[in-house]
């Protein structure tokens, strides 16, 4: 926990806040401006901390986007943690049920899937720079980088469910292999 | 059914005509969504709320969730609210959204309590260090299943937006807004040229 307050509090709700009007593509695709924010622009966290939060938010139940109560926490706590995942979660929320309720059945218009389709390599494109940063974050050996390797050819091959792969990781890091 | 019922009984349930759920049922069922979904909740909402507790279609549930795709911020969450206010006004998306972010939160906040009394510990650096280089494996198979249709459809235009997204946000690391700021825009009109040119 760095500087404890009201101040910090504050740059967290706008910090999540704005950054959440621009999370298209889900918390995953957000990756790449978290980290920017939190390790490059504020200084909040190192690398390393920073991939152990995104392994300790995928090892948790719940929406992936839950990271940003992890870094919430660090920076101010409890009340850090509330703030940072309301800041994060409210706002688009709310965006949602008011163009929901603006659209309510009317909703022939193509724009729509036009949008969304537009959207849908941009996404992919965040996520692989999401892949990419936590890849230089937490893979520093060439063991760590094969056990990546081998994670992704076997949720990709097979019907695994990912915490078991998760878990693996883990034994292989306990173990001093990794 | 009023729909919009003061926000001050959000805790209370809504005894009123049994069409849908009421606020409990959506909160608990959030919850239990919530608490099954590792790695992604997409799934277990789908499940629970199309198969399980057949609240919607599963025409309706695409629609509203595509919907809550092409808006910003975390999808699952925006669903949340605009799925439990549908039933219950505003009270019943409050009471969505918070038994979705709710219980993992505790969670979650526990999770990081314990890290930061116990990070340094190295056997549990070292778990968390190979817990991250398997959840960057699983990001990558997500990317590559999400990539396979562009490139089935020789979608070449989407990959070299993607690329080009990649290597400004990752490569480059330049702020997103700025990024998105160019690039929604131009992906909106290629995408609108090239359906009207299949169109006609």
């Amino acid at each position: 926990m760095n500087d404890n307050g009201a101040g910090s509090l504050f740059t967290l709700a706008w910090t999540f806040g704005l950054m959440s009007l621009f999370a298209v593509g889900g918390a995953n695709a957000a990756i790449p401006e978290i980290h920017r924010i939190a390790v490059d622009v504020r200084q909040w966290m190192t690398d390393t901390q920073f991939a152990d939060v995104y392994a300790i938010s995928q090892l948790s139940p719940g929406p992936n986007v839950l990271i940003v109560t992890l870094i919430g926490y660090h920076v101010a706590g409890l009340a850090g943690a509330l703030v940072a995942t309301l800041a994060m979660c409210g706002p688009t929320a709310m965006l949602a049920y008011y163009v929901s309720r603006f659209l309510k059945r009317s909703t022939r218009s193509r724009w729509p899937a036009i949008i969304q389709a537009s959207l849908v390599p941009l996404s992919i494109g965040l996520m692989a720079a999401s892949g990419l940063i936590l890849a230089q974050a937490s893979d520093r050996t060439w063991v760590a980088v094969a056990v990546t390797a081998v994670a992704a050819v076997l949720a990709f091959a097979t019907r695994l469910h990912p915490l078991w792969l998760l878990l693996a990781g883990g034994v292989l890091g306990f173990a001093g292999i990794v | 059914m009023p729909l919009e019922s003061p926000a001050t009984n959000a805790a209370v349930p809504d005894t009123g005509p049994a069409a849908g759920p009421s606020l409990i049922e959506l909160f608990m069922a959030f919850a239990k969504i919530s608490l099954a979904g590792f790695g992604g909740v997409l799934i277990w909402t789908r499940r629970a709320i199309v198969e399980q507790h057949r609240w919607m279609t599963a025409e309706e549930f695409n629609e509203t969730f595509a919907l809550c795709h092409f808006l910003p911020g975390p999808n699952v969450v925006n669903l949340s609210l605009v799925f439990g206010s549908r039933f219950r006004g505003i009270a019943g998306g409050i009471a969505a959204f918070v038994g979705l972010l709710g219980p993992p939160m505790v969670i979650v906040t526990i999770l990081a309590a314990l890290y930061s009394h116990f990070g340094e510990i190295p056997a549990l650096r070292r778990t968390l260090a190979g817990v991250s280089c398997a959840a960057v494996g699983l990001l990558l198979s997500v990317m590559v299943r999400m990539m396979l249709p562009l490139a089935k459809k020789r979608d070449w235009i989407g990959l070299a937006l993607l690329v080009a997204v990649f290597a400004a946000v990752g490569v480059l690391r330049l702020p997103l807004p700025i990024v998105l700021t160019i690039a929604i825009p131009l992906s909106i009109a290629v995408t609108f040229i090239a359906r009207r040119s299949t169109a006609t």
